[in-house]
């Protein structure tokens, strides 16, 4: 095929990944959290899409959903609280053939690593950026996180956050560069495939923020929603995430939102109630940082000896 | 012209030119020490460069320009007191005196036009000043150098440090036709009359020097034309992005920090030729991640950067010693600490190299010493941090990032490059660390091969990656990380001693401060001094033999560019002395009673400073 490299296509040939390829270690989070699920999407997308284990790597921060990596069979790199996106950047900038998942969090991601957030945004390299959102610091045992609140009561803040929650949705649309954004939830695992596969088939940096429980220090946290589909809000659009009927009819409330349209995605992405699952702003056009990073990676020796001798030149006398 | 001046002999000069930022000194300084080079003279420049980019002109604080020291031997650090000053005003002089550039004697070229100033504030300001430099013993002669250019140009600021290029260029004999080819190169891409205004600038400098002034010299060359090596002319940080290059690393990943960028600067332009690339993170931080990610997928990447970047890197250089990730980090030292001398020298980062992360995190750590070691020393980083699977910090300074200097050109080798990336298959069950137990060494996956699949992680691990948090694990990791060192430790030679190997004094330096320390002690042992030097290039692990060879001196000090306190200051004992960095590492692992002699001054060591040190320490019978 054209495009497609011949090992590539011999491996699909000649070798099948079933899930279990994509295993590692067992998953260790906490009963009823949400990260299992994701873990299991994550998993069922390789394999659905037959990703070679060896040419895919799972990078993580420091938190409870940057443990993903170990629990994958691909390779993994379980890096440093908040700089998941510049080693994930780095790993792709000279390896622009592999396939890069990023698991981190609302702290991770939002708190300590922010900076890093909003200019891998600018880059705009392919890979696919999952924050967990839960909304609490779970690994270190309850703290306020960017995204708890105002008013919840946790071990820093025990008269409750003092802070009105940071908005990652609004801050994502703002940055230079944007080209994909969607939310989602945890307890509903169709829309929580089809928004990371969705993810996944976008060429750029992809970002889907995940509205997950933590069933041990924000128990219920998100029941109403649960148990009121109608506090959710469904976009739906023909180029946004592909829903069945029969998934979607469950939402009583829905917005046809082109995703194309990031004045409608602002205003949507403003507010919290009813909350919005779908993809917000999708730009499959923004040029991607590796195909110019990734510039010479393939230089034969030859080259480079001759490019070294001139540059030695320059500087004779 | 009338007939040839009589020239005076000499076998080394000193000169600065100095002046407002923007006016070309600098430009005037290098040419005149690439002519002078390529005429077999041995050459060091160093620039002259304020803090900030506009200061006011005709402050002291602006002071901006270039000293050139020219002799008949290899040069090798820029040496004491200036000979010979232009100086395009008068201001600006204050800050070369209170840096002790001059002495009594120098010859000072200052331009005259500041006497009819229509501002009669500067008028006074430049005749107070010119009668204090007299008072303290420069000789100044006035020259109306602007006039002189007018006859040129409607617009002589531009051109002046052409004039001022001739005028030394006579007063040190130069090769004109020499000087007429390096104008050409510098002003090829401006045009055929750019070129020949700026060499008729020249020419009338060169005549006016000929025809008004009454010292001229002669420099012998220390190599004549046919025994010349080929050689290259490059700043220190040029020379860390030549050795990048020549070492076939694939990225740098930077962040902009003083005096650390210029290497990237000079990567930015040409590293597209060697197929490489230059990432601007958005912060040092980032830049860390980025290399190291690069690295973790088999390209091996190199992050440049100072003092405050290395401590925004901590963490994740820790990390790269914890999971064995290779990385060069060039480290270009400034003063400190916080932001403390941006654009000065210091070694003062030694110490936070070697121990700057939390944990045990044991790591190579070498020292250029010459410009032509920074680009063969990036080189050797980058074959260390593969074969020894761990980053590699390499200390440049200031004073060699901004130096500029003639050495030899390497021949670019296949050996250097780092080789394709291993895609085969892994040996099936064989762990991420297969640690060698004599060696610490291991052969680490690379994604894509098949079977390596293994999750990288900073957390204590097995040596099949798996976090651990039993007592064995961790203990076993950090003694495999460690046991490299000594690995390295056991390839290495002894230092080799500049002098003889026993005597009275043993000095012991590292980094920039090479050609100093060893003319200063050439001075000495040519006056009959029992005094000999060793310079480290390895200061993680330690070159070995260091405690055999202090044996045999009865005393040994070190000097060095960082702070220690002063043995006879308030309250200091022997118990509570803070040492200078080497001294300090060097005590600790030999348990010799080793002296310092440090300074945080923001300047090269000098050649006649450390003499005269040693000289007074060897009289009082202290050495």
């Amino acid at each position: 095929m054209f495009g497609l490299k011949s090992d590539w296509s011999l491996d699909i040939k000649t070798r099948y990944f079933a899930l279990g390829d994509y295993a590692g270690g067992e998953a260790r989070w906490c009963p009823g959290c949400g990260d299992h699920g994701v873990l299991t999407v994550v998993q069922r997308i390789c394999r659905d899409k037959q990703i070679p284990p060896e040419k895919t790597v799972a990078v993580s921060g420091i938190g409870c959903s940057s443990r993903l990596p170990h629990y994958m069979g691909t390779y993994g790199f379980h890096g440093l609280h908040g700089r998941a996106l510049p080693l994930a950047c780095g790993i792709k900038s000279r390896r622009p053939e592999l396939d890069i998942w990023v698991a981190t969090g609302d702290g991770d991601c939002y708190s300590i690593g922010a900076g890093h957030w909003i200019h891998a945004v600018r880059y705009n390299m392919n890979m696919t950026v999952l924050v967990f959102d839960n909304s609490v610091y779970g690994l270190t045992k309850k703290q306020t996180s960017p995204t708890t609140p105002i008013g919840y009561k946790t071990n820093t803040h025990p008269e409750g956050a003092v802070l009105e929650a940071h908005n990652p949705l609004t801050t994502t649309l703002g940055i230079a560069n944007v080209s994909f954004l969607a939310q989602t939830v945890d307890w509903n695992p169709n829309h929580l495939y089809a928004t990371i596969k969705a993810a996944h088939d976008h060429k750029g940096f992809s970002l889907v923020n995940i509205i997950q429980r933590c069933p041990v220090f924000l128990p219920n946290f998100f029941q109403g929603y649960q148990d009121d589909p109608s506090r959710v809000l469904l976009l739906t659009h023909e180029n946004g995430i592909p829903m069945e009927d029969k998934f979607a009819r469950l939402f009583p409330t829905q917005k046809e939102h082109d995703p194309a349209n990031m004045v409608d995605a602002y205003a949507i992405a403003s507010k919290r109630n009813p909350l919005p699952i779908g993809l917000l702003y999708h730009n499959p056009a923004v040029p991607c940082y590796e195909d110019i990073s990734s510039v010479g990676k393939d230089m034969g020796m030859e080259e480079k000896l001759a490019g070294i001798e001139k540059a030695f030149d320059q500087f004779a006398i | 012209m009338g007939n040839p001046i009589p020239r005076k002999q000499i076998n080394e000069h000193i000169v600065e030119i100095v002046s407002d930022s923007g006016e070309g000194a600098q430009k005037a300084g290098q040419t005149f020490g690439n002519i002078s080079a390529k005429m077999g003279n041995g050459v060091w420049t160093v620039e002259i460069i304020p803090a900030e980019i506009k200061p006011p002109a005709r402050s002291p604080a602006g002071a901006s320009g270039i000293r050139i020291r020219v002799g008949s031997q290899y040069m090798t650090n820029m040496g004491d007191a200036a000979d010979i000053v232009v100086a395009l005003n008068e201001q600006v002089l204050y800050s070369r005196i209170a840096a002790h550039a001059y002495k009594k004697g120098t010859v000072i070229l200052l331009e005259g036009k500041w006497l009819t100033d229509q501002n009669p504030k500067i008028v006074e300001q430049y005749k107070t000043a010119l009668q204090e430099f007299r008072d303290n013993g420069l000789i100044v002669h006035e020259i109306q150098m602007e006039e002189e250019c007018l006859k040129y140009t409607p617009k002589p600021r531009l051109g002046k440090n052409m004039f001022v290029l001739g005028m030394i260029c006579n007063i040190y004999d130069r090769d004109v036709k020499k000087a007429y080819n390096e104008i050409e190169n510098t002003f090829t891409h401006k045009g055929i009359k750019v070129i020949e205004l700026n060499q008729q600038l020249f020419q009338a400098g060169y005549d006016f020097a000929e025809n008004n002034l009454e010292f001229h010299y002669n420099i012998p060359p220390w190599q004549t034309e046919d025994s010349k090596e080929k050689l290259i002319v490059t700043s220190g940080n040029q020379a860390l992005g030549l050795g990048i290059m020549a070492s076939g690393m694939d990225m740098v990943a930077m962040y902009p920090i003083t005096p650390a960028t210029s290497a990237s600067h000079y990567l930015a332009d040409v590293y597209h030729t060697v197929g490489g690339f230059v990432h601007q993170a958005e912060d040092e931080i980032a830049a860390a991640g980025f290399a190291i990610g690069s690295s973790f997928a088999g390209k091996t990447a190199c992050t440049i950067t100072s003092g405050p970047g290395l401590a925004l890197k901590t963490e994740l250089l820790a990390l790269a010693v914890m999971a064995e990730i290779p990385l060069v980090v060039c480290l270009v030292q400034r003063g400190g600490p916080s932001t403390g001398l941006p654009t000065k020298v210091e070694q003062g980062d030694l110490l936070a190299a070697l121990y700057g992360e939390p944990g045990d995190a044991p790591k190579i750590v070498i020292a250029a010493a010459t410009i032509e070691e920074c680009l063969h020393f990036v080189i050797m980083a980058r074959k260390l941090a593969e074969a020894f699977r761990g980053p590699v910090i390499l200390l440049t300074d200031a004073n060699l990032a901004t130096g500029v200097q003639p050495y030899p050109r390497p021949e670019s080798k296949a050996e250097w490059l780092a080789s394709p990336i291993d895609q085969s298959e892994w040996t099936k069950g064989m762990p991420a660390y297969n640690w060698d137990e004599k060696t610490g060494l291991s052969t680490r996956p690379i994604v894509g091969q098949v079977d390596g699949q293994y999750v990288l992680t900073g957390l204590a691990h097995t040596n099949k990656s798996k976090v651990a948090y039993d007592r064995e694990s961790n203990q076993r990791g950090c003694e495999m990380r460690s046991r490299k060192l000594a690995t390295l430790c056991s390839t290495l030679k002894p230092p080799k001693i500049n002098g003889e190997a026993e005597g009275d004094l043993l000095v012991v330096g590292w980094g920039s401060t090479l050609g100093a320390i060893e003319e200063a002690i050439s001075k000495l042992q040519a006056e009959g001094h029992k005094v000999s030097s060793i310079h480290l290039r390895f200061l993680s692990p330690l070159e070995p033999g260091l405690k055999a060879i202090f044996a045999k001196f009865t005393n040994v000090l070190t000097i060095e560019i960082n702070y220690s306190d002063k043995a006879d200051a308030p309250f200091i004992t022997p118990d509570n002395r803070r040492y200078s960095q080497l001294a300090t590492i060097l005590r600790s692992q030999t348990l010799v009673d080793i002296d310092c002699w440090s300074n945080v001054h923001g300047q090269p060591m000098q050649p006649g400073l450390i003499y005269e040190e040693l000289l007074s320490r060897i009289n009082q019978g202290a050495a």
